[in-house]
């Protein structure tokens, strides 16, 4: 069509059109990962690179001594890091494990079964979605109080189970399996379960993927509940490890700085590989993620 | 009938009994505690309104500092963030599919660091000495002679917090507004400029945008979450709460001040009752510019 001259959405390849979206795209792009390739950098300097004035942003000798360090410091307080560690891939693992089942189970619900109050709990769901947590910090930690939570280890988990971003991803999904699809199954002797497992689970597999990446993201990188919930050291995890040296370093201290960067670097790189990994299908549920 | 309303009642339980216990009953009691006096070891007792009252004549700090930098803030990062993130999404959804790919990555990595973990690195950046980077680059390039305490001094500690939190805002909402953009069928396009669409920015505006409302409104409320989950980040930065002179205080820091520092819980929750509604209209604004209910 000779008079279209308009946007070619998703290119198949390079044309020069397209040169004045990588001027802006590119040096963005840079900008916004200059911080992430410092975490790297810096984690890596040994303690003379850390001192050198002018600072550099590149490591000259890579090290791993502020890994050693960061082991030493937390023995040294009385908690060994790997106890940090420890619990925090249990609670990450329980978290996500969980989230995908509960969010999936009452997706398929929401978004296939007829009952009462359908669309009122969608809709309350939907303004869930706007939940910040930090808002009720102290009515939550009466109610962990109240049900007896404080000082133990699920008190990590059961706040973070319930995610409404999740829920709502994963029922846009379903929403575009055929009705159809189920009504054969039911035909042929299914029961919800039977169908959830067989049929609703490995076709909203991208959606599931998300869940997982979102909400290992939101327990992964919470400290807020060790800080608020917890009291025991042996129970915290590494993100409030992590936290606790950001407040003592104040970044002042050198070697504190190679041993934060290096925690950060511990705290970043699970959340990278994951998406990495699952970004395809990340993409695929996006395109269902509209509000309408 | 009966087994179908059975499995309903499971699969739906246990999603519901959570949402509702850490989710409903915080906002709840929340509500409830707004109108009372708690200062965490006797009994809450009614107060009427007075917390509110107090929040909006007495509370200086509150209306001179906290309430314009919240809204400095949330306009900034909120409306500012979002736009960004669209127009991003949309120039990448132009480009072919592996620098995209690469280049979305990067744009939304940020967001993926955790807050905690970030605000040592940037401390490190903006360290108020000559081997800050900020500063030693400054320096070396003849713009200042003396290091600036970015972190301390109120003058800068706002930009920064805006800065900070605008690298790490292209979270979820910009990747559903990019597959938004990605799934435009091309021939609406075509259509368009046979009717006489000129240029780019009518095709934003009559088409692209549009054609992807679920996604924009999808983003719009991600970017209002972002920005008030990231309250956090002037105490983060500059290490104290309050921040230096409260020029980066924000709702959710006045909360935490109240709340845990000087135990006022009946005051802190009218605090959070208002962050709230905060939020709920700016939500709500975004619906109105693109929700899908009045057509």
């Amino acid at each position: 069509m000779a008079s279209f001259h308009g946007s070619k959405i998703n290119p198949d390849r390079f044309h020069k059109s397209q040169l004045k979206f990588y001027a802006i795209l590119i040096p963005i792009s840079i900008l916004m990962l200059l911080p992430i390739v410092y975490i790297f950098s810096h984690a890596l300097k040994p303690i003379d690179e850390l001192f050198a004035y002018p600072p550099r942003f590149f490591v000259q000798k890579p090290t791993v001594q502020n890994f050693q360090d960061l082991v030493q410091n937390s023995n040294d307080t009385g908690v060994p890091m790997s106890r940090y560690l420890f619990n925090s891939i249990v609670v990450t693992s329980i978290v996500v494990l969980f989230t995908i089942i509960i969010s999936t189970m009452a997706g398929f619900a929401l978004s296939k079964k007829q009952f009462k109050l359908k669309k009122t709990l969608f809709e309350i769901n939907t303004l869930a979605l706007m939940f910040v947590p930090a808002a009720v910090t102290i009515p939550r930690y009466l109610l962990m109080d109240e049900i007896g939570l404080l000082n133990t280890f699920v008190a990590h988990i059961f706040p973070l189970l319930a995610m409404p971003v999740g829920l709502f991803l994963v029922k846009q999904f379903i929403d575009q399996i055929p009705d159809e699809l189920i009504e054969a199954a039911k035909i042929d002797g299914a029961n919800d379960f039977q169908i959830f497992r067989k049929i609703i689970v490995p076709l909203v597999k991208p959606a599931i993927a998300t869940i997982a990446i979102l909400s290992f993201q939101a327990v992964w990188n919470n400290a807020e509940t060790s800080t608020l919930f917890v009291d025991d050291e042996n129970l915290k995890t590494f993100a409030f490890y992590m936290s606790t040296l950001a407040v003592d370093t104040g970044g002042n201290t050198v070697a504190g700085q190679g041993m934060a960067a290096a925690a950060a670097l511990i705290m970043f790189v699970p959340n990278l590989v994951i998406f990495i990994f699952m970004q395809s299908k990340v993409m695929n549920t996006m395109a269902h993620s509209g509000i309408k | 009938m009966k087994n179908n309303q059975v499995s309903t009642t499971i699969f739906l339980a246990p999603y519901v009994i959570l949402f509702t216990t850490f989710i409903i009953i915080p906002v709840t009691i929340a509500i409830g505690l707004s109108f009372s006096y708690f200062n965490a070891i006797e009994r809450p007792s009614f107060i009427g309104l007075d917390n509110y009252v107090n929040i909006l004549t007495q509370d200086n700090t509150f209306m001179q500092f906290v309430l314009p930098n919240t809204l400095i803030f949330a306009v900034i990062v909120g409306p500012g963030g979002y736009i960004l993130a669209f127009l991003l999404a949309w120039m990448l959804a132009q480009i072919s599919k592996v620098p995209r790919t690469i280049m979305a990555l990067i744009l939304y990595s940020p967001s993926m660091t955790a807050g905690i973990a970030m605000a040592v690195v940037w401390k490190i950046i903006f360290s108020g000495d000559e081997a800050g980077y900020l500063n030693s680059l400054l320096i070396s390039m003849g713009f200042i002679n003396q290091p600036i305490q970015f972190l301390q001094s109120p003058e800068y500690l706002m930009i920064i917090m805006i800065v900070v939190t605008l690298w790490g805002s292209m979270g979820v909402g910009f990747l559903a507004m990019l597959s938004g953009v990605l799934n435009i069928d091309q021939e609406i396009y075509e259509a368009a400029y046979i009717d006489g669409i000129k240029n780019r920015f009518q095709e934003i505006v009559y088409i692209t945008i549009p054609s992807m409302k679920p996604q924009m409104l999808f983003g719009a409320v991600m970017a209002v979450v972002t920005t008030f989950q990231a309250g956090a980040i002037g105490v983060e930065l500059s290490g104290q709460n309050p921040t230096p002179q409260y020029a980066g205080q924000l709702i959710v820091n006045h909360l935490e001040d109240f709340g845990f520092i000087r135990y006022e819980m009946g005051y802190a929750a009218a605090l959070s009752v208002l962050l709230l509604l905060f939020i709920y209209g700016f939500s709500k604004i975004a619906m109105k510019l693109f929700g899908e209910k009045d057509n």
